[in-house]
């Protein structure tokens, strides 16, 4: 058990999703109430903004498009600067459950040396959640045996967007965080850098309007854009200063 | 005669374009970098590949000699795998620069995203008129404009 200092911040990334941003809005502060809520609007072209400024949230209003890692970047960035101790990452399409909120929280402060908390949807059998289709379980499970293998911990929904970081994994996300499809690769950059995660299980639901960020389309490219950077980031795993920069989480820890 | 003179002459013209190619090289890229849409950093590179044009263009029969002296016994290959490999280069120091410009982009993006943000939640503080804040919040960030 542990105290977090700092406040709590839920971070939802939103593009076009003027149909189902304001309801996420309002389950959390429903939920967690004691969550303050961020919403970046990754260069929507539709009323995003305005719903959710609407709906009581902080808006961040991206001048064009970065995709979900710039977008989320900005949240943490905003997390770092406002000295949030805990932000807890929901997705605007209304996938992820506000409910499970305190659930998450509940286990980052049960246990005092963990960094992340996850939502996993494949840690227990559940019936009616929503677990995506078969070819993209296959690519789940493929990428979820190899960051347990990297890691050394046992992880079972890499991809999923729904967790939770402490003040630790804030800062480094601030800093650091990956460009594009960035869930798996977040996780890596956690072992990386020394900080401990874990799942616990959710079920989310089907999206109720817009579009999935990962089209099949793309999720050829997806699969060898993250094995590629997965590959690369074990040779770059650990942390070193750069001159100028903030030092790496774990550089500052050792010292 | 008249043959082995034809030939020559059509050598030495051969020549002459490859200087003049070479010089029309160098005036460009000095030009370039003089009206400013050319930075120094970038014009160092190009203005090596056309100094080595020259140099070869003038200095008859370096060329062979090089070629020779690694191993290759037809001298245009050599000229062919040396252009290739400093194209190879160039293009893969651009991927580079692009990937360090983009970054650089998204850096700035999320810090005018969380400048403006801040700028508009100070504005609503300092009290002006509702429909101005309401505005004002959900205004995009404003390279549009």
């Amino acid at each position: 058990m542990r105290l977090v200092s700092g406040g709590f911040l839920a971070i939802v990334p939103a593009l076009n999703e003027v149909g189902a941003v304001g309801q996420t809005v309002r389950e959390i502060k429903q939920s967690a109430p004691q969550f303050d809520v961020l919403v970046v609007d990754d260069g929507s072209t539709d009323e995003t903004a305005t719903a959710a400024a609407r709906a009581g949230a902080a808006v961040v209003t991206l001048p064009f498009n970065l995709g979900i890692g710039g977008a989320m970047q900005a949240g943490y960035m905003y997390a770092r600067e406002h000295g949030y101790g805990v932000a807890v990452q929901v997705d605007g399409d209304g996938q992820h459950d506000a409910r499970y909120i305190p659930e998450l929280l509940a286990r980052l402060e049960q246990d005092a040396s963990l960094n992340m908390v996850t939502g996993s949807r494949f840690l227990e059998p559940v019936d009616g959640g929503y677990t995506s289709s078969a070819a993209r379980r296959a690519g789940i499970r493929l990428f979820a045996s190899i960051v347990s293998f990297v890691s050394r911990q046992h992880v079972t929904d890499p991809t999923s967007g729904f967790r939770m970081t402490d003040r630790r994994g804030i800062e480094l996300f601030a800093r650091d965080y990956p460009h594009d499809y960035p869930e798996v690769e977040a996780i890596l950059l956690m072992h990386a850098h020394r900080l401990r995660s874990a799942e616990i299980p959710v079920v989310m639901r089907r999206r109720t309007t817009g579009s999935s960020a990962i089209s099949t389309f793309q999720a050829g490219y997806y699969m060898v854009k993250v094995l590629l950077a997965v590959f690369v980031g074990v040779f770059r795993a650990k942390p070193h200063r750069v001159p100028g920069q903030d030092p790496p989480v774990a550089a500052e820890r050792s010292l | 005669m008249r043959i082995v003179a034809a030939h020559l002459s059509t050598a030495a013209n051969q020549r002459i374009e490859v200087i003049v190619l070479a010089v029309v090289v160098c005036v460009l890229i000095f030009e370039l970098v003089r009206r400013k849409r050319l930075m120094e950093r970038y014009a160092l590179l190009w203005l090596l590949a056309g100094v080595t044009i020259l140099v070869l263009g003038i200095w008859k029969g370096l060329l062979t000699r090089l070629s020779h002296a690694v191993g290759i016994y037809y001298a245009p290959s050599a000229l062919f795998a040396v252009a290739f490999v400093f194209v190879l280069v160039m293009l893969v120091h651009f991927s580079a620069t692009i990937s360090r410009l983009s970054d650089q982009n998204k850096v700035l993006a999320q810090r005018l995203a969380l400048l403006q943000q801040q700028l508009d939640k100070l504005r609503g503080r300092t009290g002006e008129d509702a429909e101005d804040t309401e505005k004002a919040g959900t205004t995009r960030g404003g390279l549009s404009d």
